[in-house]
C-alpha cells in the first residue's frame, strides 16, 4: 500500500484484536450453525452471547489502541486513518499495467471505530436479550448462528478498507437480514417480508455495483484512502457519454453508490421494505433498526463523504431524499397502531434526518454535517435498540402487537423497569434535554443552519415535533392507556390473556433494556466532545482534501444558532403535550382509525397507499405488459428453439444406437474383420 | 511333418473355431469353438519351438513349450470361470442362447 494518507503504527494487541473482532462472530456462526445449534439451543445461545461479549471487549481494545496510538499522534496529521490489517484478495488488470485490487482490510478511523464499538456492544445485548426472548421457540438453535452471522457481516462492512470489500459484506448483510426477517418461515407474511426486503435492496444494489465499478475503474482504486483524496475526485470529474447524453462521471458514480445506500437505508421510495421487516423476531428488528442493516446506507455515504462532497449534485439528492423521508415517515408513524410498525417508521424518519444532515454538507460546512450525522447514528443506535427491546418485552407479555391492546394491560405496574427505561428512550428520541437525542438532533439542525440549508432545517424541526408527538402517543397508549383499551373491541381477549399468563419481567430480557437506558440517557453529553472535536475535524479535512473549502474550523454557527435548541425543545414539548392531551389526559381514543376518522388520517394510517401503488404497478402494469409478453417469448420462442435442438440431437443419437445391438457374436465378427483388415493392409506382405 | 504342415493345421483349427464362435447359438458350443482357437495358437507355439523360427537359429525349444504350458494353465482357469458364468446364466434364464442375451443393446 504505502499510501501516505494512512498512518503506520505498530501495537501488536490491536492487530490481534482486529482479527478477533471479525473472526469471533464468524466462529460463533460456524460452531452454532454446523454443530451446537442442533444439539442444544440453550448452549448455542450462551456460546453466541459469550463470543459476542468477547467481540465487544476486543472492540474496546481496538478503540483504546486507536485513541492512544493513532488519534493522538500529532505527527500523523492529517492522517487519522490506519489499517489494522489488509490482505489482497483479487487483482484485476486494467490494462497498461494498472491493477485494481479487491482487498480485505480493517480500516480504522473515527467513524469505523465508533461503529465497531456500537455494533459489537448492541449485538451482545441483543444476544443476551434473545436468550430470554427465544427460550420457548423451536427454532432457537437456528436463530443464534444467524444472529452471529448478521453481526459478523455488519462488522466486516464497517471496517472495510475499500469499496469491493464493502460491497461484499453489503450483500452478506442483505442475505443475513433476509434469513432473519424470514426466520419464522412457516408464516406467509414473514416470507413475503423477507422477499420484499431482499428484492428491493437488491434492486438498489445493482446501481451500487455499477457506481462502484465506474468509480473504481476510473479512479484506479477501490481503497477509501485513495477515493477520499483529491486525486480521485479530480480523476473522476469529467464528462462521459456522447451527443445529448453526457454525464459527469463523478456525479454519476457517486449517485450510483448512493442508490445502494438509498435502498439499504430505506429512503423513500425504497422505504416499503423496512416496516414489513418487523415480521422477524423482535431482537432481529432491534438489531436491524439500530446497529446493522439500515445504518449501513448512512455509513456508506459517510465513508465516502469527501468524495461525495466533491459532487454537489449527489449531495443535493442525498439531502432531498433524506429530508423528505424524515417528514414523510414521521407523519405515517403518527397514525399506526402496531407497536413495532410505529418504531419502524420512526427509524425511517431518523435515518432520513441522518441522510439529510450529510446532504447539507454541500453548503460549505461539510465537517458540521458529517459530525451531526455520525453523532445521530451513534445516539440513535442506543435508544432505538432500547425501544425495540422494550417493545419486544411488551409483546412477549401481552401476546399482541396492537398498541390498543397493550393499553389494557396495566403494564406500568406490571413492568416498572421496562416502563422507566422506555420513558428514557422516548424522551431521548424526542430530543429532550439532557438525554442523548437532544444533542445529536441539535447538531443536525445546526449543520443545516450553518450550511444555509433552510429546507433541511425546516424538515428537521418538523420531524422533531412529529417525533415527539408519535413517541409520546406510543408511550401513553402502551403504559397509560387503560381507558382507551377498555373501549377497544379486543380488550376482553387481551385481559384474558393477562390472567392466563401473568406479566413478568424476565431477568435476561430486562437486563439489556436497563443497560441500554444508561447510554440512551448519557451518551449525548459524553459523546459531544468526541464528535464535535475529532469526527468534525476529520470530516472537515476530508472535505478540504476533496476540494471543498471549509470556511472556518471553529463552528460558524456559534452566534447565529443559539436560538435553535430552544425552538427545537419547544416544538418537541408541544408535540409531546398534544399527544399527552389526546391519549393520556382525555383518553377518548378519538384519533384511532375508525369510520369517524377524517380522510387525511386514513391516508396516514394506510401509509399514503404506497404499498398499494406498488402492488398496482407490479400486478397491473409490470406483470401484464412486461412479464406476460416476456413469459410468452420464453415459453414459445426460447424454449421452442431449445426443444427443437434437443429433439434433433436425440434422433441422431437413436440412429447411432442401432449399431449397439447387444449381440456378442456380431461384436466378435466385427473384431475379427478388423484384425483381418489390419493385417491385410498393414502387415509385412502389403 | 514340417513347419508348414503344422501352421496349416493351426490355421484350419483357428478358422473352424472363429466360424463356430460367430455362428453357434449355444453358449457351450461357442466356448468350445473359442477353445479351438486358443489351441490353434498353442500349436503354433509348439511348432515354432520344434522347427525353429522363419529365420535360422531363432527357435528356442524351452521358451516355446514353456509358454504353451502356461497358456494351457491360463486357459483352464479361464474355462472354469466361463463355465461358472454358463451355469449362472442357465440358472437364471433356463436357456443358453447367446442371441437372446442382448441386454447390452443400445
Amino acid at each position: 500500500m504505502g499510501d501516505t494518507r494512512l498512518a503506520a503504527f505498530a501495537w501488536e494487541p490491536m492487530h490481534c484484536a482486529a482479527y478477533g473482532i471479525l473472526l469471533l462472530p464468524l466462529l460463533s456462526f460456524l460452531i452454532n450453525g454446523l454443530w451446537l445449534g442442533r444439539k442444544s439451543a440453550r448452549a448455542s445461545a450462551w456460546t453466541a452471547t459469550v463470543l459476542m461479549g468477547a467481540t465487544a471487549a476486543l472492540s474496546i481494545i481496538v478503540a483504546s489502541g486507536y485513541r492512544d496510538h493513532i488519534l493522538t499522534a500529532p505527527h500523523l496529521f492529517p492522517a487519522r486513518a490506519a489499517l489494522a490489517f489488509e490482505h489482497t484478495w483479487l487483482d484485476f488488470s486494467l490494462g497498461s499495467g494498472a491493477v485494481l485490487s479487491a482487498r480485505l482490510g480493517f480500516y480504522l478511523d473515527p467513524i469505523s471505530v465508533m461503529m465497531v464499538l456500537v455494533i459489537s456492544f448492541i449485538s451482545f445485548l441483543v444476544n443476551l436479550y434473545s436468550i430470554g426472548y427465544m427460550k420457548d421457540d423451536a427454532g432457537a438453535g437456528r436463530f443464534f448462528p444467524l444472529l452471529s452471522f448478521f453481526s459478523f457481516t455488519m462488522l466486516g462492512l464497517v471496517v472495510s478498507s475499500n469499496l469491493a470489500q464493502t460491497f461484499f459484506f453489503w450483500e452478506l448483510v442483505g442475505a443475513a437480514s433476509y434469513l432473519l426477517i424470514g426466520f419464522w418461515y412457516a408464516k406467509p407474511s414473514a416470507v413475503a417480508a423477507s422477499k420484499k426486503a431482499f428484492i428491493l435492496t437488491r434492486l438498489a444494489d445493482a446501481f451500487f455495483l455499477m457506481g462502484l465499478l465506474a468509480v473504481g475503474v476510473n479512479a484506479g482504486s477501490f481503497d477509501f484512502a485513495h477515493l477520499n483524496g483529491p486525486e480521485a475526485a479530480a480523476a473522476l470529474n469529467h464528462s462521459v457519454g456522447a451527443g445529448l447524453v453526457t454525464f459527469n462521471l463523478l456525479s454519476l458514480g457517486t449517485l450510483g453508490i448512493y442508490m445502494g445506500a438509498w435502498g439499504k437505508s430505506a429512503m423513500f421510495p425504497f422505504h416499503v421494505w423496512l416496516p414489513d421487516a418487523m415480521e422477524g423476531p423482535t431482537p432481529v428488528s432491534s438489531l436491524i433498526h439500530s446497529a446493522t442493516m439500515v445504518v449501513a446506507g448512512v455509513y456508506l455515504t459517510a465513508r465516502l463523504y469527501p468524495l461525495f462532497s466533491a459532487a454537489e449534485y449527489t449531495l443535493r439528492v442525498v439531502e432531498c431524499t433524506g429530508a423528505f423521508t424524515a417528514v414523510f415517515a414521521a407523519a405515517i408513524a403518527c397514525a399506526q397502531t402496531d407497536l413495532k410498525r410505529i418504531l419502524a417508521f420512526s427509524t425511517l424518519s431518523q435515518l432520513g434526518l441522518m441522510m439529510s444532515a450529510l446532504g447539507t454538507g454541500g453548503g460549505g460546512e461539510p465537517g458540521a454535517a458529517y459530525t451531526a450525522s455520525m453523532f445521530h447514528i451513534f445516539t440513535h443506535a442506543f435508544f432505538k435498540c432500547l425501544l425495540f427491546l422494550s417493545a419486544g418485552a411488551v409483546i412477549h407479555a401481552i401476546h399482541s402487537n396492537d398498541i390498543r391492546e397493550a393499553g389494557a394491560g396495566g403494564l406500568r405496574k406490571a413492568m416498572p423497569r421496562t416502563y422507566w427505561a422506555t420513558l428514557i428512550a422516548v424522551a431521548a428520541i424526542a430530543g429532550i434535554w439532557p438525554l442523548s437525542g437532544f444533542f445529536s438532533k441539535e447538531a443536525i439542525l445546526h449543520a443545516a443552519l450553518a450550511n444555509g440549508r433552510y429546507g433541511a432545517l425546516a424538515a428537521g424541526l418538523c420531524t422533531g415535533a412529529l417525533t415527539a408527538f408519535y413517541m409520546a402517543r406510543y408511550f401513553f397508549l402502551i403504559f397509560h392507556g387503560s381507558a382507551v383499551g377498555s373501549r377497544a373491541p379486543h380488550d376482553s381477549r387481551a385481559t384474558h390473556a393477562q390472567e392466563a399468563h401473568p406479566v413478568r419481567e424476565g431477568a435476561l430480557m430486562t437486563l439489556p433494556i436497563l443497560i441500554l437506558a444508561v447510554p440512551s440517557a448519557l451518551i449525548g453529553i459524553l459523546g459531544k466532545g468526541f464528535f464535535t472535536g475529532t469526527v468534525r475535524l476529520w470530516g472537515a479535512e476530508g472535505g478540504a482534501s476533496a476540494g471543498v473549502s471549509e470556511s472556518a474550523l471553529p463552528m460558524r454557527h456559534a452566534s447565529s444558532g443559539s436560538w435553535l435548541p430552544a425552538v427545537a425543545t419547544v416544538l418537541a414539548l408541544s408535540g409531546a403535550g398534544i399527544a399527552w392531551y389526546w391519549y393520556a389526559f382525555r383518553k377518548n381514543g378519538a384519533a384511532f382509525p375508525d369510520r369517524r376518522a377524517p380522510a387525511w388520517y386514513r391516508i396516514l394510517a394506510e401509509k399514503f397507499y404506497i404499498d398499494e401503488i406498488y402492488l398496482f404497478l407490479a400486478k397491473r402494469v409490470a406483470s401484464k405488459w412486461i412479464a406476460a409478453p416476456a413469459e410468452w417469448t420464453e415459453r414459445n420462442i426460447v424454449n421452442g428453439a431449445f426443444d427443437w435442438m434437443t429433439g434433433a440431437v436425440k434422433r441422431l443419437a437413436f440412429l447411432q444406437s442401432i449399431a449397439q445391438s447387444g449381440q456378442v457374436q456380431a461384436y466378435i465378427a466385427v473384431a475379427l474383420l478388423g484384425i483381418y483388415l489390419l493385417f491385410r493392409f498393414t502387415g509385412p506382405g502389403y | 511333418m514340417n513347419l508348414t504342415a503344422c501352421l496349416l493345421l493351426s490355421a484350419a483349427l483357428f478358422s473352424i473355431g472363429a466360424y463356430g464362435l460367430v455362428t453357434r447359438r449355444n453358449m457351450i458350443a461357442a466356448l468350445m469353438s473359442l477353445e479351438l482357437m486358443v489351441n490353434a495358437a498353442l500349436i503354433n507355439f509348439i511348432a515354432f519351438a520344434r522347427f525353429g523360427g522363419t529365420h535360422a537359429g531363432q527357435g528356442d525349444a524351452q521358451a516355446g513349450s514353456l509358454f504353451a504350458l502356461f497358456a494351457v494353465a491360463v486357459t483352464a482357469a479361464e474355462m472354469a470361470l466361463a463355465l461358472a458364468i454358463v451355469v449362472a446364466v442357465h440358472r437364471q434364464r433356463r436357456h443358453l442362447d447367446i442371441r437372446e442375451l442382448d441386454g447390452l443393446h443400445g
